[in-house]
């Protein structure tokens, strides 16, 4: 039997699939099938830090805002005392996910301060998870706020939570750094056991007709597994922390490539999301064709292998992609 | 407060609670069964019972009691009844009408010597008026049933009293009604011993539970109980009883004196307090006796030979204990009675005491009169105790007096010495003025706390509401002091005054409560340096003559900064404990602190985090303002109506306005309650921050933001340009755009000064800036820049004539905001759901329209005086209005089209009658003219002119008869408006049976799916996974579908309608609801506060109710039949939307998130299945034809 087995974020998997944080982390009954389709680990859905603090709010100015000011009613919604507006409904998924399914439960949080990052981190391990991706991902609109402050305010978080949890902690990067190498290196030494390559985000449109801003989130394909093909195989031998592959897998192919440039483990949600989650299984065998065709004897064999260290051709992973479409070009054309 | 025999082991706990909950926790902890309907002002003790079952709290034998919502007060009562039958410790909370309807059941209860014990928040009765607030009405009106009547005087007795009184009960076999003054003892905050459940167990006696228990009814030891009887025996029967009441009172005594031996706190069932040899004696229950009690012991500490007795067991009326109680001394009697009784000798209190004496032949008798006072919570003041005990003094006193207003009619009332204070030098006294949006009263609450609970001082917090639900101005009366405090009346020399909204000082006398030397909290916009500059010359004058210090914060610009809104509460609190000095400073703020993360904690750590910042910013922006020696402003404070205003509404209106209604005789009012329309109109609030301000190049004139206000304060107009010549300055005008209306002008003008500012109109309005999309058609904007010029665009756009109302070939939602309303201006919550409905039902309908309105939210916000947005046309016509009851109001509105149909046809049988002088071509005209329509009614009104030119010629008493009737030949329009409450619950047999007539009214039901007015019990109407009071993890069972009830009729008209969906939708229903010639219901989805979400989305929620299915929009019209179509039209598309997606933006459904998320994930599966079905009933409906009706057909009305 073909020898998948890898090692990510500290836990022995036996595969690299796992189920990225999706809709399908949202149900009980999806995240069982998840698992009977073999994934090798589940990632909730992310807590969102922003979105609990704009609903706490708007839960304390629903309820007191129309409260005492007419003789008739003191207030409008009950207020039961075990009324709490805090991660509660997040944290009860958690371990209820945590108690259904035996794979490794890694939650997810998307915090907004300092304090939140930490505090709802805490929580989340407490419930129960194996291991916390922190998506870092937020849009800078601020034209006062420098890149470097903003590395500097994540390394700062990354230490202070790794510091304070005793589970593994994986950092869900963007794309969208200047210098991605270094900042993964800082992350990696602030404790960060994992990376994962990228997250990808509601991207704005416009509707001409109504003239307002749409936020859109489709599907992923395969294209998009380019760019983090690119990244895993620069990262990869570069920093000890583990590497995860997020966007674009679809096919047994794509996780092989990932694996090839470095990934320790393939996330897979838009695929899930098509196909249902028992293309894990599908995706799984595919792998295990396409390595005995290719008379691979395990995935520890090719995991690195199409890297920036061990490539044939490093400088392609370098240079831009329009220097190397001139290039060939020009090649074509004298040999015409 | 100590218990002085000792006999209590463990310290005393004490808390600050209200009358409510002091009651409401003793009943909880000694009931298994709790049968409650919601009412005013006793709703907070079934609130509070449900949520502390909720949370799983234990009584007295360790189970959590079952709280029951009943459909009304008779279910209630029927279901304690039952529960008391099977053998259930059992309670119940009531007021008012509501107590009225447990009468049949409450002789029921004692007839059958049941013990039982139930607590009301006494409240006066409806009559001419409504009124919510306290008095003796209702427990007057029960004092026949054979229920012993006990009454508590203070927060403090309403709990110990509560237990004297379900111990006592238990023993007595008698049922007890315990009760307290409704508001001014069930809504005041004060600092109270509270009774441990072993206090309780050592009262409440369990062989004589078991006792109780054992008469309960079972197959294991059946009897029978509520047989009929005959002459022959039911006589004998009904006196067998009698010795249970002869005991009563010596066992309600004997448990006075258990509660002095395990508390120290004595009661006897008529106290006398005062001087030992007083000569006269006043005789008072309730919050007034405290009131009697402060004044009588300050005359007598100055040698004046006064006393009270104060009455707590009024039922059954102990002669012997009632006497012994009088001094020897005694020369006269003043009886106050809380009530009155039309026609009577006397009031009940009166009478009984004349009794009592009467029928002691072996006294000396003291002369007795009897007078009325505190009606609806009038207040009760030592001055006018000192007034009634003067008049005692004289030789002759006024008999049948009254006490506390001034009756130049028939002279029944005493002059009162304003001047006469006994406020005590210890007791610290502050008066807040807020409005209820900005937290003060709330604050106030935990200020109280803070300060009862976390010193050793005695507190009382008091709260006076106005009659509006947006924009409601609260006022704050707090005191705080060594001493328990007792003094239920207002704060009349306050150390400490703040105002906390800046507009308050051009409206009212904010320092008339202002003691010399006081402090004077400001919440000003304007820098300290130049604030005394902006104060009326007024409020400068107070300031000065009497040397208050004056500190000032811009609390706004605070909250803005720290993310609190509006919500100005903790700051305003921050700077009261920082300069009133009741407590020191930086252990006050600890203390606010610490308050803010126990009460906000469970919110969140961003509710935590933005009120602490509010209090560290409050700090460093509070100022102390110097004041000047003398008075420098010249500008005076503005009349609060203006000159032109109708006398009715200067004499009377005007004085309500400006908080004076007290000092109004009785000689200015209506005698039968009758008050003419348009007065709100004059009542100008200015509570909007922002307003909108029309671009009239963006604005594409499909009227949506006229439609959707809820307070008619952006309308839209269409108007011959000529006028414009004498627009003033500022004006905006552009040309009309509609194929059938050439060559007019076009106006959407915003009301500045009665606009909420909710922003339901700009949310709604779809047209865009093209550059910059930002900027709609209308936009908010600050109101004072705009304010002046938008006041007088408005009075021009007001001037400006009314379009021909027939000018429309077809009524749709465009064209209806270009009719007038007739419903303006209304006190409802800003964004409110409701208030389109009916607006638009007086655009369409209102200069011949009738109102039967079920008591609620539509008639707080339609008929709560001081002014009612309901007006007039230019000729004078417009809804004419009634509220009757909350359960009645189907047959209310149905008799109204009795009557109008009786007057109809004694007209069109005068018509014929006289057609040979009148001419018989318009008499037929007049008797079968289609008025379906403008034009038909427009016509009709002409023939009636004619008619009535042609009638004055005939000099015959028919003629008269027939001139006086003519206008019944004009169609009317009634219409039965109500909320769910009333629909589906409450009113709904009435509703019922009204639609199973063939008559020709229509309903109108406002459906928040939630009791609104009473602050958001469930109904009926609420749907499956909504919390609401009473269905705290969210509601089990789907909502009722009362239009498919409806429908089963056949020959009823059903709509269900919501205007943020499809508008012209609504104005088509309500439209052929009219035309229909029988019963019609429309039922009106109305987004509301209690729903929990801003409503300034209401529009696109109701879009979303839709779109799910939650809502689905239809008519079914029985004339469809006779057409071979099928009746149901189903007027919204498939769902597209999940319920879930709906749910998840109201808070009324997001809470059970919070509470449990598991059994939210299965309310939204739950809910989704509802939708889902009820839209594939209605879709299989609007496809199932049915064969058309061939017998009784109704003939047009």
């Amino acid at each position: 039997m073909m020898d998948l087995s890898t090692q990510y974020l500290g836990f022995r998997l036996p595969h690299p699939l796992i189920a990225g944080a999706s809709p399908l982390s949202a149900n009980l009954d999806s995240v069982r099938r998840l698992e009977d389709a073999g994934a090798a680990a589940i990632v909730l859905n992310s807590l969102f830090e922003e979105e609990l603090e704009s609903e706490q709010l708007a839960a304390h100015y629903s309820l007191e805002t129309p409260a005492e000011s007419f003789a008739e009613a003191q207030t409008y919604l009950p207020s039961p005392t075990d009324l709490s507006f805090g991660p509660e409904e997040y944290l009860d998924h958690l371990h209820a996910v945590k108690t259904a399914v035996d794979v490794p439960v890694f939650g997810s949080l998307n915090g907004t301060t300092a304090g939140g990052w930490l505090d709802y981190a805490c929580l989340i391990a407490q419930a129960g998870a194996d291991a916390i991706e922190l998506n870092v991902y937020r849009v800078v609109t601020d034209a006062r706020e420098s890149a470097a402050e903003i590395e500097d305010a994540t390394v700062a978080m990354v230490h202070k939570v790794a510091a304070e949890l005793n589970v593994p902690v994986a950092i869900k990067l963007s794309p969208f750094y200047s210098a991605l190498p270094h900042f993964a290196a800082r992350l990696d030494r602030a404790g960060a056991k994992s990376l994962v390559l990228f997250n990808r985000f509601y991207q704005p449109d416009i509707d001409v007709e109504q003239l307002e801003v749409t936020p859109t989130l489709h599907l992923s394909d395969s294209s998009e597994l380019l760019l983090r093909v690119h990244w895993l195989a620069i990262l990869s031998g570069q920093i000890s922390a583990s590497l995860a592959v997020s966007g674009g897998v679809h096919c047994g192919v794509d996780a092989i490539k990932s694996v090839m440039a470095g990934a320790h483990a393939v996330q897979m949600v838009s695929a899930l999301l098509r196909n249902g989650p028992e293309h894990v299984r599908t995706v799984r065998e595919e792998m295990v064709r396409w390595m005995e065709e290719h008379e691979y004897e395990s995935l520890a064999q090719m995991h690195g292998s199409m890297n920036f260290l061990r490539c044939p051709n490093p400088s392609g992973l370098e240079r831009t992609n329009y220097i190397h479409i001139l290039r060939s070009w020009d090649t074509l054309g004298r040999t015409a | 407060m100590r218990p002085a025999g000792g006999a209590k082991e463990s310290d005393e706990i004490v808390k600050t609670l209200d009358g409510n909950e002091a009651a409401a926790s003793v009943a909880y902890r000694a009931s298994e069964v709790i049968a409650i309907y919601p009412i005013t002002p006793s709703s907070p003790m079934g609130e509070l019972s449900d949520m502390w079952a909720v949370e799983r709290r234990a009584n007295l034998w360790g189970n959590v009691p079952d709280v029951v919502e009943m459909q009304s007060e008779g279910g209630a009562a029927g279901a304690m009844h039952g529960a008391l039958q099977g053998g259930a410790m059992t309670t119940t909370f009531t007021a008012s009408q509501g107590l009225l309807l447990m009468i049949p059941n409450m002789y029921k209860i004692a007839g059958e010597l049941t013990a039982f014990c139930m607590h009301v928040a006494a409240r006066a009765l409806a009559t001419h008026a409504l009124s919510i607030f306290g008095d003796h009405s209702d427990v007057m009106a029960v004092r026949q049933t054979g229920f012993a009547l006990l009454c508590s005087n203070s927060v403090q007795e309403a709990h110990d009293l509560a237990c004297v009184a379900h111990a006592a009960t238990l023993r007595a076999r008698v049922p007890f009604l315990h009760f307290f003054d409704g508001f001014r003892t069930s809504h005041e905050v004060a600092k109270i011993a509270v009774l441990d459940d072993d206090d309780l167990r050592f009262l409440i006696d369990d062989a004589l539970v078991a006792a109780h228990r054992g008469r309960g009814l079972t197959p294991d030891r059946p009897v029978l109980r509520g047989a009929a009887q005959n002459p022959d025996t039911f006589f004998q029967a009904r006196e067998a009883c009698n010795r249970f009441y002869d005991e009563c009172p010596a066992i309600v005594q004997a448990a006075m004196d258990r509660f002095a031996e395990r508390t120290g706190r004595h009661y006897g069932l008529f106290e006398y307090a005062g001087h030992p040899e007083a000569e006269r004696v006043i005789v008072v229950m309730g919050s007034g006796a405290e009131t009697v009690q402060e004044t009588v012991e300050w005359l007598a500490a100055r040698g004046e030979k006064v006393g009270l007795v104060k009455v707590r067991l009024f039922r059954p009326f102990s002669t012997a204990h009632f006497l012994k109680s009088l001094p020897p001394t005694l020369r006269a009697i003043a009886v106050l009675d809380r009530t009155k009784e039309p026609g009577a000798i006397g009031e009940p209190l009166y009478l009984d005491v004349v009794t009592a004496l009467h029928e002691r032949a072996d006294i000396e008798r003291p002369r007795v009169v009897g007078g009325r006072y505190g009606l609806s919570s009038k207040e009760f003041t030592p001055a006018m105790v000192k007034a009634v005990l003067d008049e005692l003094a004289r030789d002759t006193p006024k008999n049948h007096f009254t006490i506390g207003i001034r009756d130049d009619v028939t002279h029944t009332s005493l002059a009162i010495d304003d001047s006469f204070e006994i406020e005590h030098p210890d007791v610290f006294g502050a008066v807040f003025y807020g409005l209820g949006s900005d937290g003060t009263v709330g604050a106030n609450k935990n200020s109280i706390k803070i300060i009862g609970e976390g010193t050793d001082n005695f507190a009382q917090g008091y709260f006076v509401y106005d009659s509006k639900k947006s924009g409601a101005m609260t006022v704050s009366h707090l005191r705080f002091g060594p001493r328990p405090i007792r003094t239920p009346f207002l704060v009349h020399h306050a150390r400490f005054v703040a105002c906390h909204q800046w507009q308050f000082v051009d409206r009212l006398d904010v320092l008339e409560r202002a003691a010399p030397g006081a402090v004077f909290l400001l919440n000003a916009p304007y820098p300290a340096d130049v604030v005394w500059q902006h104060l009326p010359r007024e409020v400068q004058t107070a300031i000065v003559d009497k040397r208050l210090q004056l500190f000032v914060i811009d609390a706004y610009a605070v909250a803005r900064d720290a993310g609190l809104g509006v919500r100005i509460n903790t700051i305003m609190q921050t700077c009261f404990f920082a300069i009133s000095g009741v407590m020191p400073r930086d252990e006050a703020i600890a203390e606010i602190k610490a308050a803010i993360e126990k009460t906000y904690g469970k919110r969140g750590p961003a509710v935590v985090k933005q009120n602490f910042a509010a209090v560290d910013r409050a700090l460093e922006h509070l100022h102390q303002v110097e004041v000047p020696a003398a008075v420098s402003a010249t500008r005076l404070r503005p009349p609060l109506v203006p000159s032109d205003a109708p006398d009715f509404v200067q004499r009377l209106t005007a004085v309500m306005l400006a908080d004076k209604g007290d000092a109004l005789p009785v000689s200015a009012f209506p005698v039968d309650g009758t008050w003419p329309l348009g007065t709100a109109r004059w009542e100008k609030r200015n509570l909007a921050a922002e307003i909108p301000i029309w671009d009239l190049d963006t604005c594409i004139q499909c009227n949506q933001c006229a439609l959707v206000c809820p307070h008619a304060a952006i309308r839209a107009k269409v108007y011959d340009p000529a006028h414009l010549s004498s627009a003033p300055h500022g004006f905006r005008s552009t040309a009309y755009r509609a194929p059938d209306h050439k060559d007019l002008a076009y106006t959407i003008q915003v009301a500045p000064e009665d606009c909420t500012g909710c922003y339901l109109c700009v949310e709604v309005c779809p047209a865009k800036n093209k550059s910059n999309p930002r900027r709609k058609a209308i936009n908010m904007e600050p109101q004072p820049d705009h304010r002046d010029v938008e006041r007088e665009s408005y009075r021009f756009f007001l001037e400006l004539p009314e379009i021909d109302r027939t000018a429309f070939t077809r009524l749709d939602a465009k064209s209806t905001q270009l009719l007038e309303p007739l419903f303006e201006y209304s006190g409802a919550c800003a964004g409110c759901g409701e208030t389109p409905y009916v607006k638009l039902l007086t655009q369409l309908f209102g200069d011949r329209l009738l109102i039967a309105n079920a008591t609620g939210c539509s008639s707080i916000y339609g008929g709560n005086l001081p002014t009612t947005p309901y007006t007039t046309n230019r000729d004078g016509r417009g809804p004419a209005w009634s509220n009757s009851l909350f359960e009645d109001n189907a047959e209310f509105g149905f008799g109204m089209r009795l009557a109008v149909d009786a007057q109809r046809t004694h007209a069109l049988a005068l018509l014929k009658q006289l057609a040979s002088r009148i001419g018989e071509s318009i008499v037929d005209e007049l008797a079968s003219a289609d008025q379906h329509g403008e034009a038909g009614v427009c016509a009709q009104r002409e023939r009636v002119r004619v008619l009535r030119d042609r009638l004055a010629a005939i000099d015959t008493p028919p003629a008269r008869t027939l001139d006086a009737l003519a206008d019944y030949l004009v169609r009317k329009s009634v219409w039965l408006v109500g909320g769910d409450g009333w629909a589906y619950d409450i009113g709904y047999g009435g509703l019922d049976h009204v639609m199973s007539q063939n008559r020709d009214v229509n309903v109108l039901v406002l459906d928040t799916e939630v009791y609104s007015n009473t602050g958001g019990q469930q109904s009926k109407a609420t749907p499956r996974g909504a919390a609401a009071k009473f269905a705290t993890a969210g509601k089990e069972i789907g909502k009722k579908d009362l239009g498919l009830e409806m429908m089963s009729y056949g020959h009823v008209y059903v709509a269900r309608v919501a205007f943020g969906a499809r508008v012209n939708q609504v104005v088509q229903a309500l439209a052929e609801a009219d035309a229909y010639p029988g019963p019609s219901i429309v039922i009106a989805y109305s987004p509301c506060v209690a729903h929990g979400y801003d409503l300034r989305y209401g529009v696109s929620q109701q879009q979303l109710a839709v779109d799910s299915g939650v809502w689905p929009l239809y008519r079914f019209d029985p004339r469809r039949i006779e057409e071979g179509k099928p009746p149901l039209a189903l007027d919204s598309a498939a769902p597209k939307r999940p319920v879930r997606d709906y749910m998840r933006n109201e808070m009324r459904f997001r809470m059970v998130a919070k509470i449990d998320p598991k059994r939210y994930a299965a309310m939204v599966a739950a809910a989704q299945e509802d939708a889902t079905k009820r839209v594939a009933i209605y879709q299989q409906l609007a496809g199932l034809s049915v064969p058309p009706t061939t017998t009784g057909k109704k003939e047009d009305a």
